[in-house]
């Protein structure tokens, strides 16, 4: 079986995995990294998206051993020293959150849209840009007011 | 009101584990030694079994064992029950078909359970799962309830020759049928309640433990209710004795009633954790949930409703197919039954209901209680009727709904429901002015300018929640009570741990519950932790589902603060050397009525436990209460919605443009956590109105079993919503709370499909209301118009 090496959060990490190994299954069963998560098998939720080389990626489209070498920022790895990322501030103040479960990929897939689009976002662009991530639990409407807000939180940072 | 209270917005407490990615979900737990299932599912939506050869599968790689339904008989493992009896009109009982959780010579649906493969990994699992060799006899599909009822259709089980699981009824049929009799208008509809998937975004999961040293078993899983989950699989099922079965639902991501029930592969993870000596552990991939969760609505339905001559309604008449599909799950023979008929009355008052409702079996998954379960179908009824009705009669639907509400209370209504407290004026002028809706005429030509066609709808439902008093559900059918427990335990310093036997999976129950045992014992809500989903640590409990947590759960636990309060008085008596009478708490401090003599919460918690002020023999030490809440009734939660939308003609693509929603929930905890609960639940009512559908071929193939293929709906699908609120105190319980859990997925299919009907010349439009769907609707109105 390949070994497989790349910088997770900050941290080289390696591991002898199945050629077959996607990176969602890497991080989550050889790194025991579970923010991540898998919900569905059609790369339509968005739940498992994740940062490859600074961009958004879902994590279940890539196999590990595509990504030797790669800089991967999982959930874990948003907050620096103790401090929350100003999404994941955001997401809480805005109760851009109900069960959780999508919140790992929505706030992975946030970052990247400010990271593409910038700190002032209108309502309609991140709607579309959201195109890639589904939540069954909040209807969307705090979700969207999170991202504009840790948009903006992310312009002092 | 404190920045922590009742009342207040509090972020919630259990975010930053979610946010942080340390959530403890089902599929992040990893038992040593763990080897993982794989079920090899039908591939036919009806067949024999004639053989299951597993030689060749047993051989592969990583492979520990292959299980089948003989295995399950040769431990005496019972089949799966449905806890809720129904007796047809004639007086017998509805008729169940035996559902065992691993096929025994019949296949009933596309993903029935046939038998589970065992492997070291799960890849291993998969790859011999595809080695089993199962010889079908394939039998014909029948999918359609009509086709179903037919003679000489396929039969789903023995015992039910005509595919009726029961011919059921409410009501008085011969004072409706006098009230029909004077009518001066009857207005007549064909209604389809579509079928949808719940698909929670956290698929099912489980893994099965089994400890050799103790004879114990633990099931992690997937639960909204982890008792019930343990009372199943133990008195019926027969894994294990209560004592030796522990069940625990940890971090649940989202339910909407899709994990209410007691499903096939649970039941087998925690079965095998013992016949293979390791832990088991299966995760559903999206596919599997979308073809063996429980399905949620699927109603055939034909409703009439009678009005005299000033527009008041006299009656009203429906008549209902069911899909209950290939076997009856955990609560479905409840849902289109006695969660629906009961609602039928609306906030209305209507002097005759009488409703039939025909349970059907068919090839498909089983339906079950889904996000509102029975009383978005009874809604969608009244609210189409009213708004048919309204426009038939040449009133304004605002109108026509004011001349029909029930304007005192308490109100019987002709089925089963007494409402306790409302007022359904308020909200609907109060929606009214938030939509502004006196300008729609304005902003429909402004549309109109644009090639484009505005419509407005109005919902105004009302749903029973809080389920429910006991001894009443009883009566009807119910094989267990539905009463909720909590222990309040104080620690010697003074913080709190409340064991509830609600659980949340997405509801926020660790900040609302800390809010209320916070402002009652004037404590900061950072001491408060609430513990939930594990039945060692909780005794027993009901679990989550039917917006029954804040009404019904955090009563128990207000019953039980009762308790800690009284005792606490007690040993602060004794410290302050007075009357237990004589001292009274306040803001977090007992003290001696007309002196300065006080003593905090924590000090006396520590009094307690050290026991030096008072005799063991008098008071015993310690400050640890547990309660057990029964409802006095159903709580009656209700509101308006305003749906106002664009269609465009040529296209068919709608976009919603504003949406208002005004409910009474009674007292509210947690605004901001509430609003939430509204704003999901009208996504997911959107959803249903306009994208989901859960479709299967005439063979029984669900062609809908991927996110490719079923219409979830995204972020840009739906609008921001204008959220707001009007209050009456619900009197049966201490918090006067109604509940709020499924009110958007209620009140928003009708308010979506009155305002399109509204927009495209009053056609009537099925849900889906998909582009094509709306454009057929639109050319149809278009060509009439034409013709006029």
């Amino acid at each position: 079986m390949p070994v497989v090496s790349m910088t997770v959060n900050g941290k080289a990490v390696s591991a002898d995995v199945d050629s077959r190994t996607l990176l969602v299954q890497y991080l989550r069963e050889n790194l025991r990294l579970t923010g991540t998560h898998v919900g569905c098998d059609t790369s339509q939720c968005g739940a498992c998206v994740v940062h490859v080389n600074g961009d958004a990626l879902k994590s279940c489209t890539a196999l590990a051993v595509a990504l030797e070498g790669a800089d991967v920022v999982t959930i874990e790895g948003l907050a620096k020293d103790g401090k929350l990322h100003p999404m994941q501030e955001a997401f809480r103040e805005n109760h851009g959150l109900q069960c959780g479960f999508c919140t790992p990929g929505m706030i992975m897939s946030a970052v990247d849209i400010v990271n593409r689009k910038g700190n002032k976002l209108e309502e309609k662009l991140i709607r579309e840009e959201l195109e890639g991530n589904i939540c069954r639990c909040t209807g969307y409407h705090n979700i969207v007011k999170a991202i504009a807000a840790g948009a903006e939180g992310m312009a002092g940072q | 009101m404190s920045e922590t209270g009742i009342g207040a917005s509090v972020r919630r407490k259990e975010d930053f584990r979610f946010i942080t990615g340390n959530g403890h979900y089902t599929d992040d737990i990893n038992r040593p030694g763990q080897a993982h299932a794989v079920f090899v599912r039908s591939p036919h939506a009806h067949a024999t079994i004639k053989k299951i050869d597993v030689v060749a599968a047993l051989k592969m790689p990583g492979v520990l064992a292959i299980y089948t339904g003989d295995d399950l008989a040769a431990d005496k493992i019972g089949g799966l029950i449905c806890g809720w009896m129904i007796h047809s009109k004639d007086g017998s009982p509805m008729k169940a078909g035996a559902h065992p959780a691993l096929a025994q010579g019949k296949v009933r649906y596309v993903g029935d359970h046939v038998a589970v493969v065992i492997a070291d990994t799960y890849a291993q699992a998969r790859e011999a799962a595809e080695k089993v060799v199962v010889d079908y006899g394939v039998l014909p599909a029948v999918v359609d309830m009509e086709a179903a009822v037919k003679k000489g259709a396929p039969v789903v089980h023995d015992v039910a020759s005509d595919n009726t699981v029961y011919n059921w009824h409410l009501g008085d049929k011969a004072a409706t049928e006098a009230a029909f009799a004077k009518a001066k208008h009857v207005t007549k509809l064909d209604i389809v309640n579509n079928r949808l998937v719940p698909n929670a975004m956290e698929p099912r999961a489980a893994v099965g433990d089994y400890d050799f040293g103790s004879d114990c078993f633990t099931l992690y899983t997937t639960s909204q209710n982890p008792h019930v989950a343990r009372l199943v699989l133990s008195a019926f099922i027969g894994i294990a004795p209560e004592h030796k079965l522990r069940v625990i639902a940890p971090d649940v991501g989202g339910g909407f009633g899709s994990k209410i029930f007691i499903y096939a592969e649970e039941t087998i993870c925690v079965w095998a954790a013992k016949k293979v000596g390791r832990p088991v552990k299966w995760t559903a991939d999206r596919t599997e949930a979308f073809l063996s969760d429980a399905h949620g609505r699927d109603h055939i339905t034909h409703a009439e409703m009678a009005l005299d001559d000033k527009g008041k309604i006299l009656g009203l008449r429906v008549n209902t197919k069911a899909n209950l599909g290939a076997y009856l799950s955990t609560f479905s023979s409840s849902v289109p039954t006695y969660l629906y008929a009961p609602l039928l009355s609306g906030q209305y008052n209507i002097p005759a209901i009488y409703c039939e409702v025909d349970g059907i079996y068919t090839t498909t998954a089983p339906v079950d209680a889904y996000r509102g379960a029975g009383r978005p179908e009874a809604t969608f009824v009244i609210e189409r009727l009213m708004e048919v009705a309204a426009r038939e009669t040449g009133v304004d639907p605002a109108q026509f709904r004011r001349k029909n509400f029930v304007t005192s209370f308490p109100h019987q209504t002709p089925v089963i429901m007494c409402y306790d407290a409302g007022n359904y004026n308020a909200a609907l002028e109060k929606a009214l002015e938030m939509a502004d809706y006196k300008n729609v005429g304005k902003r429909k030509r402004e549309s109109a300018k644009k090639g484009l066609l505005r419509g407005v709808g109005i919902s105004a439902y009302i749903e029973a929640c809080g389920i429910a008093p006991s001894a009443a559900v009883g009566s009807l059918g119910a094989g267990v009570g539905l009463w909720e427990s909590a222990e309040v335990r104080v620690n010697p310093i003074g913080t709190v741990e409340v064991l509830t036997g609600s659980h949340s999976h997405g509801q926020g129950h660790e900040t609302t519950f800390a809010q209320l045992v916070s402002s009652r014992l004037g404590i900061s809500i950072d001491n408060v932790s609430i513990v939930h989903g594990d039945t060692d640590k909780v005794q027993m409990g009901m679990g989550t589902y039917g917006s029954r947590s804040g009404a019904v759960g955090m009563s128990a636990i207000v019953k039980a603060l009762d308790k800690i309060e009284a005792k606490a008085k007690k040993v602060a008596a004794y410290v302050l050397e007075a009357s237990d009478k004589d001292i009274e708490f306040k803001d977090g401090k007992f003290s001696v009525k007309g002196t300065d003599k006080s003593i905090d919460f924590p000090s006396v918690a520590l009094q307690a436990y050290i026991a030096h002020k008072f005799s063991g023999q008098e008071l015993e030490p310690g400050l640890k209460e547990s309660a057990f809440w029964d409802p006095t009734n159903f709580t009656f939660p209700a509101g308006v919605h305003i749906c106002e939308l664009e269609v465009d003609p040529q296209t068919g693509v709608t976009r919603i443009d504003r949406w208002t929603a005004v409910d009474d929930f009674g007292e509210v905890i947690n605004p901001m956590i509430v609003e939430g609960q509204v704003h999901g639940g009208i996504a997911q009512g959107i959803g249903q109105a306009m994208h989901e559908g859960a479709i299967y071929n005439k063979d029984g193939q669900l062609l809908t079993a991927s996110y490719m293929d079923y219409t979830m709906p995204r972020a840009d699908d739906v609008p921001s919503y204008n959220v707001g609120m009007t209050q009456t105190r619900c009197p049966s319980n201490p918090l006067g709370i109604k509940g709020c859990g499924e009110a958007g997925a209620i009140a928003a299919p009708p308010a979506v499909i009155n305002a399109l009907t509204d927009a495209v010349g009053h056609e009537n439009v099925a849900m889906p209301a998909t582009p094509i769907a709306v454009w057929r609707a639109a050319q149809k109105a278009i060509t009439r118009q034409a013709a006029e």
